[in-house]
């Protein structure tokens, strides 16, 4: 038998542990079929969000050059850590109320900005110059970018970011401070939909409101339509193809930055090799609904999301990759083109 | 198209060892005067999160060559670190670790090796080594399976040891001990009734989880569901609803740091639920603090409990008192908990080369499996048939303030190991 040996301090830990007693451990019991259902939706949903916003990067892309842009994850998690480093230099996490909030849409800004300059940079440096090249060469370039972006957050994880310092080892996982803090916004009976929950809604669903207002009503999104549908016949226009293609490659860098302090706040952690999950799920996603296709991605990354947060509840967690690249599978078999791939596809 | 990444990392890993092959080779000391030298390698990851944990093993081996000036019995012993971990894994990598096993066969003058800090990567390296007869001590393996006949896998340990000796041993009591541990912990001290068991599908996780879940049917605790995680996913919010509809009031993650324990642990806190999370060992080092961030261990979230096959180094008394003593004077700091399990794995091996009558492989390793009551930092102590240490004191650990506590010490007598 154990012989348990414990001395008065250390049992006064334990009485901490079960100091708002022991039931209230396990007072969640109560959720019920319906409850279960509408909490793994709202965890579906949000997750999809972030999902969406990396996956519109993708396809933007695409629909523009024709390149899986691979580094694109990697770009995101930069974007992460550029958002922890500035959140540590000035301190970020002590401000409160409606400094908090205008600190927040700040670090929002400076990291899509952020995202945005490096995005447009990586096509400056490695894909513009291939642009006569083959789709391959382009492609292995893009796995090039994406492993120089991985070695750089290395680096910079080694860094001494002296606030919230990632400890002695530069690949171990950072914790992001909570700047919108975990606690519930509302609950609807035991359904909690915390603050981080609502954050991923209000940030996204205005850029994606706003891309689709640029893709569609201005003359930037109009030149981009045409490089899309044909860059030649776009250049006798008069459109300078390259420009435009260096937009696209800011705007989705951008939007991966805004996805980046998202993800953040809402995983509360930020790690170097958090870009290769993060930039797979988008890419399935983007894959999912039709790459090259706005929509597309935006639902994309949603089913991603429900159909992770559904395996993960209902199946078995150690399922969830499967079923999503079966999924994935099934949809290539029946529809290659894509959920809303059409036959005559408008890219952008 | 999805492929392409998967493809690019084993060839990437490759490289990577080549890499650090030729570093090593390049580093490595002239060649001694004589055959008077004597080898011992290391082998643990000392690339990603483990790296507090490995590089104060490091210094603890260090110390325990120090200490006896570099030489046992008018040989010279010469001390080589390698590292088992890729940056791109950010944990252990089974190539690496084959490399290194392969390094230390082939050289003539190697006569020990201490490793591995993962039971994964001791599961390659063993029959290696093994059927080359260099004796490994292992600081940080828990895993039974790898020692003990019907913990682990019907053929194991047997695959490990394919000249049929034993060949492994290790200074760290075993999980089929500490899965116990934990769970007499759960029903007794925190009174908890259901418990929701999680896994990193990992050899050591898995198998600390089996023994958790074994444990718990035997003592009334009921198991409400037991699942392997995705060791990568972004977050864990979906089965943080699903354990909170179960009504569990405990939650155990057999699991390391480098498996995204801090991940779950947020997760649930944010997810709402405040049962007391428990890991194992694998969780027991400065990086599981830093990766959870202080919200997410404050009092007031819920409680945080870590079980470990040992004492935590300011609770140790005597030799690994003074060790601990000597370690902070010459490195600014506690060590961190495996510390003195690569002081004392050193130690032993030390000893067993001064009382090998011919300094080689088969007299060295004779001398290590003889090795009887020896007077350690952890305590006096044998090596059993097996290649088991006898040393089976356990800890159940907290975190205050952002550093590990001490909570109680479970002494499991010899008859409870089953």
């Amino acid at each position: 038998m154990l012989r348990a040996v414990a001395a008065a301090e250390q049992l006064a830990i334990l009485a901490l542990a079960r100091a708002d007693g022991v039931p209230s451990f396990a007072a969640d019991g109560t959720l019920s079929t319906w409850e279960v259902l509408s909490q793994q939706l709202v965890t579906g949903l949000s997750n999809g969000m972030i999902i969406a916003l990396i996956a519109i990067g993708y396809t933007m892309v695409y629909g523009i050059v024709e390149l899986i842009n691979f580094a694109h994850g990697d770009l995101c998690m930069l974007g992460a850590f550029f958002a922890l480093t500035a959140v540590g230099a000035l301190g970020m996490d002590a401000w409160g109320g409606a400094g908090g909030t205008l600190g927040l849409v700040a670090l929002l800004a400076a990291t899509a900005v952020f995202c945005g300059s490096l995005n447009w940079t990586v096509n400056r440096l490695a894909y513009r110059p291939l642009r006569k090249a083959s789709k391959l060469s382009l492609l292995v370039a893009a796995i090039g970018a994406s492993f120089v972006l991985v070695n750089l957050g290395l680096f910079w994880g080694g860094m001494p970011m002296e606030v919230f310092s990632g400890g002695n080892s530069a690949a171990a996982p950072k914790a992001f401070p909570a700047l919108v803090e975990p606690k519930p916004a509302f609950t609807v009976g035991d359904v909690i939909v915390s603050r981080p929950d609502v954050l991923v809604l209000c940030v996204t669903l205005p850029l994606m409101a706003g891309l689709t207002w640029l893709v569609r009503f201005t003359k930037l999104g109009k030149a981009m339509r045409a490089v899309a549908q044909n860059p030649t016949a776009a250049a006798l226009m008069g459109i300078d193809v390259e420009r435009v293609i260096g937009a696209s490659f800011f705007i989705g860098g951008s939007l991966g930055g805004f996805a980046a302090v998202v993800y953040s706040i809402y995983n509360q952690t930020v790690g170097f090799q958090m870009g290769y999950r993060m930039g797979m799920d988008a890419f399935i996603a983007a894959v999912l609904g039709g790459i090259g296709n706005l929509p597309g991605a935006v639902l994309g990354g949603l089913l991603i999301g429900l159909v992770r947060a559904m395996s993960d509840g209902y199946i078995e967690a150690r399922w969830t990759n499967s079923v999503v690249f079966g999924i994935l599978i099934l949809i290539l078999v029946f529809r290659p083109s894509g959920l809303l791939g059409a036959k005559l596809r408008e890219k952008v | 198209m999805a492929m392409i990444r998967p493809m690019i990392r084993p060839i990437a890993a490759v490289t990577s060892a080549l890499a650090c092959l030729t570093l090593a080779l390049a580093a490595a000391p002239a060649p001694q005067d004589g055959a008077k030298t004597l080898k011992v390698f290391s082998s643990l990851p000392r690339t990603g999160s483990a790296n507090s944990q490995t590089t104060s093993i490091v210094n603890g081996i260090k110390m325990a060559i120090e200490e006896r000036g570099g030489q046992v019995d008018g040989w010279t012993i010469a001390y080589e670190d390698l590292d088992d971990a890729s940056p791109q894994k950010g944990n252990w990598d089974q190539n690496l670790e084959a490399a290194n096993a392969n390094k230390a066969a082939k050289d003539p003058a190697c006569v020990g090796y201490i490793g591995t800090y993962n039971s994964g990567a001791a599961k390659i390296a063993m029959p290696i080594l093994n059927k080359a007869g260099v004796v490994m001590v292992s600081p940080g393996n828990t895993y039974p399976g790898l020692t003990k006949p019907g913990a682990g896998e019907p053929n194991e340990p047997k695959i490990y040891r394919p000249s049929g000796k034993v060949s492994y041993f290790r200074v760290v009591p075993t999980d089929d001990i500490q899965g116990a541990v934990a769970c007499e912990f759960c029903v007794q001290d925190l009174k908890a009734k259901k418990a929701f068991v999680l896994h990193d599908r990992e050899l050591y996780g898995k198998g600390i989880a089996d023994v958790f879940k074994k444990s718990a049917a035997a003592s009334g605790l009921e198991v409400a569901g037991f699942e392997g995680v995705d060791p990568k996913a972004s977050n864990y919010r979906s089965l943080v609803t699903k354990i909170r509809s179960t009504g569990a009031d405990v939650v155990f993650y057999g699991g390391t740091t480098q498996n995204n324990a801090a991940q779950i642990l947020k997760d649930l806190r944010s997810g709402g639920c405040k049962a007391p999370f428990v890991s194992p060992d694998g969780t027991f080092e400065k990086a599981y603090i830093e990766a959870a961030g202080k919200d997410a261990m404050s009092p007031e979230a819920g409680p945080v409990f870590i079980t470990f096959g040992g004492l935590p180094s300011e609770k140790l008394t005597g030799l690994g008192a003074e060790f601990v003593k000597k370690y902070q004077a010459k490195h600014g700091e506690i060590p961190e908990a495996y510390a003195v399990y690569g002081y004392e794995a050193c130690r032993v091996l030390l000893d067993a080369i001064d009382r090998a009558d011919a300094k080689d492989r088969a007299a060295i390793l004779a001398a290590v499996a003889a090795t009887k009551d020896f007077r350690g930092a952890l305590g006096t102590w044998s090596f059993d048939e097996n290649g088991d240490t006898t040393h089976r004191t356990m800890s159940v650990n907290t975190v205050k303030d952002g550093e590990f506590s001490f909570v109680k010490a479970v002494d499991s007598g010899a008859g409870k190991a089953k």
